[in-house]
């Protein structure tokens, strides 16, 4: 009987992790920063699960770390910084309606540059390496070297602004809590995506050849499946997600340095090893944790802030070894 | 031994390697239309590696696999399984996070389910209909091994590569499995299978191939082999003829 | 038992395990030993081997050896320094990355360690040798402990898995620096005096010696060459050694030499120790170089790049290609520059291809060079020049 509980327990205790953190970072934040906190910690999460789950598919499926996400992430940070130049008639209109439709515009453009780089880094870069893993981590982060000195000498050394729309400036008062607004349409944002994914996973026979590619790579070409065509799609839609995710972190520090990506490639990793690699599901949770650790943290020792998710995830490591929700054994 | 036009599938002096290992070095053998083919052999004999082989999940370095008259040696697995072959492998290929549901569904072509054909390959396994939702990692091991052949039978198959299915079964669930190929035969199915179980290979089989280190030792009629102890003695060692 | 890992050698593995490897193949060295003469003996039977390539290395370590009289001045000196030091630092890591096949990237944290404990040594007001030496072994020590963990879990864990786990580790490393203000200076870093001896103002003799004026700078260069060349020796010992041939037969085929009956996690550990020590050592060296260290100078992730620039580019598995690539990526990192300045002054009139080839974007031009080695040349230069596919 106990043992059955012990099981039961088991099976639960990863989803309840999240739902802990939070509950018990209340009494010692106190309500009204509290309330500022976890939204800002499910923001920061959602935005990274955008860039992190392109990575964990990719590798889940095609057995591909592509150290040069981070690339990604930067192209669609300054592809939004140039698309939003000449839309600045909309941005500085006082009317929401403009201004969304300008952030969809760069939005697109973001995701459409970096799937596009996606595209040819796929099949210029990661065709020659698929089953190397030494090769595949040595090439891309020479790749990445290569991509982010591009987009220095393209668009200068310095930080770009990027600011926010004029309607999404700004906070908004729940009860005693302040909470800024690009807060909660990045929040709105990153749902969505996650919500599209879901669905695309679950509903779809191409979500679902997917889900299967990563537990079993072998016996979805033994049914059937040309899942080496299906790669270059995942890629491309994992580089695009970065690309947007890049775009949302940009606009919310309101500044684009050469560097973004790299900031966020060590969380990124975090998230997917406590994620558990190839599980989308995992990377949200993670992701969620690591954004709510951060704020928490941030705000009861700030010291500790940096180094905190990098403790998160040794402990996680300890009671789950292969993070969260790994998938198969094969990898 | 056969009529050119009864084969189905049929291997030539098949090489192959894995990296610099070589595995087979000269595996012939035919599988007759409509009948059960037995593949059998020792441990490490290669029989496993002959059925990937045909799969396309290891190339074959030299000789022809040719099905239905159609050289496949050089195609790719995707390819080979449109062709209409189903692979249900040693470790029986289940997706565990999907539900069994959603297996099935992975080997249905673009219109999902056809309930006639649904009912079909699971009138031999009710067990599925129960656990038709969860998740198919949670099902026993006797359970598995009916997903992953329903999941080959469920569309029309013309050639079944089935590896081991009754390796660690209950005797009940041996039962259970030797029915349903039975009936498969009786449908005509045409199926290459690789047993360690004597008696399930008497029972189901029409030939049989033997292979030891790495190629065909011997072809023939099944009954013949169960009737010649001696041979089966020289073939496949004690350890083989005399497990129940 | 000799043989059996020999065999593994030459039927190297699997095509997937093969393929997962850079395309080198074994050289099965140990078992030409040539007759001993001391100079073999000093090499471990392990010459770089071909005609050409052992006249350049040797040319090369001549140039080093005479290097304060070849190129007055500080900044060479700086510049030759660098290049034994990261020969030390870069062999260490072929010894994980070339010899055993494992990638790690908590390698600068090592460095880092060696260089923060004989910097906080001499910063904290011990002074004299005996503070640098404590300080190193201090250093030599902790590396040593962390590496055991980190070796311990290689075995755990998948190769990918693993060195997402060493970038954390690293990562945490340079945030501990750089928070721990007391301790290690923060993002300031710790600036301290050297030992008399090694002080600029010192003279070991009155007169200059060919044109040179033997200060502390050039007894500090020539105790960084003395110890270098003799790190360097003891690691072409080691993978000469027994141990050395286990640990190539690990690389190629880790199952095999398990079901050997050799224990992988046990050789995994020791030699994630041994390079790790032999970085941390090359830390201090570089401590009392610059007389002063920093996250940024021993820490930062840029160091790990030019680590695995340096590597690649001179020949994984092979030793001698550390000496090659550092010589290149150093000297790249300071004169590329000005090859650089010129050539971005003469197409000033075509804005991008003027952008493109800016000074500062050296590490595009190298970045471009290291994914053309890795594609194309996988073997590195030494591993061309001696001849293996």
């Amino acid at each position: 009987m106990s043992r059955q509980w012990i099981g039961q327990l088991n099976r639960w205790a990863p989803y309840a992790l999240t739902p802990l953190v939070v509950v018990a970072a209340l009494p010692a934040i106190g309500p009204g920063p509290w309330v500022t906190l976890t939204v800002a910690g499910l923001t920061m999460g959602v935005m990274l699960f955008m860039v992190a789950s392109g990575l964990t598919l990719i590798f889940g499926l095609m057995d591909v770390l592509n150290f040069a996400h981070a690339a990604f992430v930067a192209v669609g940070a300054y592809i939004a910084v140039t698309v939003l130049q000449p839309l600045a008639g909309w941005t500085n209109e006082l009317s929401m309606t403009l201004n969304l439709a300008a952030l969809l515009v760069a939005l697109v453009a973001a995701a459409a540059a970096s799937g596009a780089l996606g595209f040819v880094f796929e099949r210029v870069v990661i065709r020659q390496v698929y089953g190397a893993p030494l090769r595949q981590i040595l090439i891309t982060i020479g790749a990445l070297t290569v991509i982010e000195q591009l987009v220095i000498a393209i668009w200068g050394p310095q930080a770009l602004p990027l600011p926010k729309p004029v309607m999404l400036r700004g906070s908004v008062f729940i009860g005693s809590s302040s909470i800024e607004t690009y807060r909660l349409f990045a929040l709105c944002v990153g749902l969505a995506v996650a919500l599209a994914m879901h669905l695309f996973l679950t509903r779809t026979r191409l979500g679902l050849v997917v889900r299967a590619g990563v537990e079993d790579r072998e016996m979805i070409q033994a049914l059937g499946y040309h899942i080496r065509r299906v790669f270059i799609g995942v890629f491309m839609a994992g580089t695009a997600l970065a690309g947007m995710g890049g775009m949302m972190w940009a606009q919310y520090q309101a500044v684009v340095g050469s560097q973004i990506g790299d900031s966020m490639t060590i969380l990124v990793f975090i998230i997917l090893i406590i994620g558990g690699l190839g599980s989308v599901g995992g990377c949200f949770i993670g992701a969620i944790l690591v954004g709510l650790t951060s704020n928490y943290v941030g705000f009861l020792a700030p010291k500790l802030a940096l180094g905190s998710n990098i403790l998160l995830m040794a402990l996680i490591l300890l009671w789950q070894p292969r993070g969260l929700f790994p998938i198969t054994e094969h990898h | 031994m056969t009529n050119a036009d009864d084969t189905l599938l049929r291997l030539d002096g098949v090489f192959t390697n894995i990296g610099r290992y070589r595995i087979l070095h000269g595996v012939s053998l035919a599988a007759r239309r409509g009948r059960v083919t037995m593949l059998l052999g020792r441990n490490g004999a290669g029989k496993t590696t002959t059925l990937r082989t045909i799969m396309g999940l290891w190339k074959a370095r030299l000789g022809k696999i040719i099905f239905d008259g159609q050289p496949i040696t050089a195609l790719d697995t995707p390819h080979i399984a449109r062709l209409g072959i189903a692979y249900v492998p040693e470790n029986m290929g289940i997706f565990g996070k999907l539900t069994v549901r959603e297996n099935m569904l992975l080997a249905t072509g673009r219109r999902g389910f056809d309930p006639q054909h649904l009912e079909r390959a699971l009138e031999s396994f009710p067990a599925l209909k129960m656990k038709w939702e969860s998740p198919a990692g949670s099902l026993s091991g006797g359970q598995k091994q009916m997903l992953a052949i329903g999941r080959a039978i469920i569309e029309q198959r013309r050639l079944l590569l089935i590896d081991e299915p009754t390796k660690g079964l209950s005797p009940a669930m041996v039962d259970q499995l030797v029915e349903a190929l039975l009936r498969l035969k009786r449908e005509h199915t045409t199926i290459l299978l690789v047993e360690q179980n004597f008696r399930v290979a008497e029972a189901v089989g029409d030939d049989v191939a033997v292979m030891d280190e790495g190629h065909t030792i011997h072809t023939g009629d099944m009954m013949a082999l169960g009737a010649n102890h001696g041979l089966q003695h020289r073939l496949l060692g004690l350890s083989m003829a005399d497990s129940v | 038992m000799a043989a059996q890992i020999n065999e593994t050698l030459e039927t190297a593995a699997g095509g997937e395990l093969a393929g997962a490897a850079l395309g080198t193949t074994v050289s099965a060295s140990p078992t030409t030993r040539r007759s001993g003469s001391w100079l073999s003996w000093i090499v471990s039977d392990d010459p770089p081997g071909r005609a050409l390539l052992n006249v350049t290395l040797l040319v090369l370590l001549a140039v080093l050896l005479f290097a304060p009289f070849l190129f007055p001045g500080t900044k060479a000196l700086g510049v030759a320094s660098r290049i034994c030091i990261f020969v030390i630092l870069v062999a260490s890591y072929d010894l994980m990355l070339g010899f055993t096949g494992i990638v790690s990237f908590a390698h600068t944290m090592f460095f880092g360690i060696g260089a923060y404990g004989v910097a906080i040594m001499l910063a904290k007001g011990w002074v004299g040798w005996s503070a640098v030496l404590l300080g190193a072994v201090a250093g030599a020590v902790v590396s040593m402990l962390i590496a055991a963990v980190i070796g311990l879990l290689s075995l755990r864990l998948r190769t990918i898995f693993f060195s997402m786990i060493t970038l954390a580790v690293a990562s945490f490393a340079q945030i501990v620096a750089e928070q721990w203000r007391n301790l290690t200076g923060g993002e300031d870093g710790l600036t301290f005096s050297v030992p008399a001896i090694l002080k600029p103002g010192f003279r070991l003799f009155p007169d200059p010696v060919m044109g040179v004026m033997i200060n502390g700078r050039v007894i500090t260069y020539y105790i960084t060459f003395g110890v270098s060349l003799v790190l360097f020796l003891i690691m072409l010992r080691i993978v000469n050694s027994p141990f050395g041939l286990v640990l190539r037969a690990i690389r190629e085929n880790e199952f095999r030499v398990e079901a050997m009956g050799y224990r992988v996690v046990a050789y995994r550990t020791w030699v994630c120790i041994i390079s790790a020590v032999m970085a941390s050592l090359a830390g201090g060296l570089m401590a009392l170089v610059l007389g002063y260290n920093g996250p940024d100078a021993t820490l930062s992730f840029s160091l790990m790049i030019d680590i695995l620039l340096m590597i690649v580019i001179g020949g994984m598995g092979t030793l001698y290609g550390a000496i090659v690539g550092s010589i290149i990526v150093v000297l790249a990192e300071y004169y590329l520059q000005n090859a650089l300045n010129a050539m971005s002054g003469a197409t000033s009139g075509m804005p991008l291809m003027s952008a493109l080839l800016h000074p500062d974007r050296w590490l595009l031009w190298l970045g471009i060079l290291f994914v053309l080695i890795v594609t194309f040349l996988p073997q590195g230069v030494v591993g061309r020049l001696r001849g293996r596919r």
